[in-house]
């Protein structure tokens, strides 16, 4: 099959390249976009590795064709640091929480809470545990995760306000 | 794993998909929320030659009041439907079952038609279609039909869908009797948001002595299609709901069921779990 030209904006940047129709948005984001910070863990949607946020909502990137994503809008774990490259407030949170030990999780736990506090501020403990109930981690057991995203979103009102 | 190579049309309306899946012949598949069909292509369980993707066809998404029903269109997300003040006061059965399907993040992306349409015995929303009785309705090239859901499926992932057809809407009706309408949802899984081992869906009508104007109960995962206990809910209409009227109903329901044995459990686990699922979800409803 012939590849076929796509345009997105990823993390606020507009950028393309070319893919099959069977390739999945997230080996098009790590192979040909070479934005490896997306994590791929199971390929089949159980995992939430390789979570990203599309148009505003989080998504699995194995689950979808990059074909699926011409003119769409697509931030991934690179669109939350600084503009310098430095960790982003959230991921500032994670470090400092202790939000992660081996970091394979990361990506996909960091876009989930932040798609999650774009439209709620101050989650809840439920409302955490439902955004990344989708989440897998082998590590940590959660609890520093949740304490981790807690302080994120301390310190993104902060910083808003 | 990867897909084998394919080739994919981004539909623009509803005659550009039946277009090109008439073109197909039978080789085309339709891509709505792609939650199962794009690990299917990954596995290889699905090679179709052509997806077509009916993500961006405007009118194939929505959520519309008629007099009798809501009817869903084929792409509507399930996080939508499940924010949906209207399916949540019109339809609470669905909206009840509506948080056990996957995760936030497949539920995002997942659809309600896409989920009818695939027909997985262990799966929420076709349960949902089946206890109800909704409507669902098959476009092709030249032609349209409605399907109950109840004739709808045939087997595990077989339903009588052709392969020229793609599901456009399904209309659950809206009950009109007189009386407390009460709904219950029972699922047994491994962690929440896996595929149900069994679960059961019920919906009541009862008038103010308790006693039973309407029914409907449905068990999924317990047979290869989602089952409908039409020989419960006759045994339960016209009854007072108690623990007795109840045990009575019961007796004898697990013959109906033809569970699988897999490696969650063996086909006597699974009749036994939904005899108690069942008694659970009806409790639920008459509270």
């Amino acid at each position: 099959m012939t590849k076929r030209d796509i345009t997105l904006t990823l993390n606020g940047k507009t950028v393309s390249g070319q893919a099959d129709p069977r390739m999945t948005l997230v080996d098009f984001l790590r192979v040909v976009l070479k934005a490896t910070g997306t994590h791929v863990g199971c390929e089949h949607g159980v995992c939430g590795a390789c979570t990203i946020v599309l148009n505003g909502e989080a998504i699995r990137s194995c689950l979808m064709l990059a074909v699926q994503v011409e003119s769409q809008e697509v931030i991934t774990v690179e669109g939350l640091c600084e503009e310098d490259g430095s960790p982003g407030i959230l991921q500032d949170a994670f470090r400092d929480g202790h939000g992660m030990q081996c970091g394979y999780c990361t990506p996909g736990m960091l876009t989930s809470v932040h798609a999650l506090l774009q439209s709620n501020d101050d989650p809840s403990d439920e409302d955490i545990l439902e955004a990344i109930g989708g989440n897998i981690c082998r590590c940590t057991g959660y609890a520093q995760i949740i304490d981790s995203i807690k302080i994120g979103a301390e310190r993104l009102r902060e910083d808003k306000s | 794993m990867k897909a084998p190579a394919f080739d994919y049309h981004a539909a623009e309306t509803v005659e550009d998909a039946v277009g090109q899946l008439a073109e197909a012949g039978d080789d085309g598949l339709i891509l709505a929320g792609g939650q199962t069909l794009v690990p299917m292509l990954a596995m290889r369980l699905a090679r179709p030659s052509v997806l077509i993707d009916i993500n961006a066809v405007s009118e194939l998404a929505g959520i519309e009041q008629l007099d009798d029903g809501i009817r869903i269109k084929t792409c509507t997300r399930q996080n939508v439907a499940l924010n949906s003040q209207l399916i949540g006061e019109s339809i609470p059965l669905l909206a009840k079952a509506l948080p056990f399907i996957g995760h936030h993040q497949t539920r995002n992306r997942g659809t309600i038609g896409g989920s009818i349409a695939h027909g997985d015995p262990a799966a929420e929303i076709p349960l949902i279609a089946v206890a109800l009785d909704a409507s669902i309705k098959l476009q092709t090239k030249n032609d349209t039909r409605n399907l109950s859901a109840k004739d709808f499926y045939e087997g595990p992932m077989m339903t009588l869908r052709k392969d020229d057809e793609c599901l456009t809407d399904v209309t659950f009706p809206i009950w009109q009797e007189e009386g407390k309408l009460g709904v219950g949802f029972q699922e047994v899984s491994q962690r929440h948001g896996d595929f149900a081992i069994v679960s059961v869906a019920a919906q009541m009508v009862l008038d103010g002595n308790n006693v039973c104007q309407r029914v409907a109960i449905a068990v999924g995962g317990a047979a290869g299609i989602p089952v409908r206990l039409e020989k419960v809910e006759a045994n339960l209409t016209g009854s007072v709901i108690n623990q007795e009227t109840i045990g009575d109903a019961l007796t004898n329901m697990a013959d109906f069921l033809d569970p699988v044995e897999d490696q969650h459990g063996s086909a006597a686990y699974r009749r036994r779990v939904a005899r108690v699922m069942t008694e659970r979800a009806i409790w639920e409803a008459a509270a």
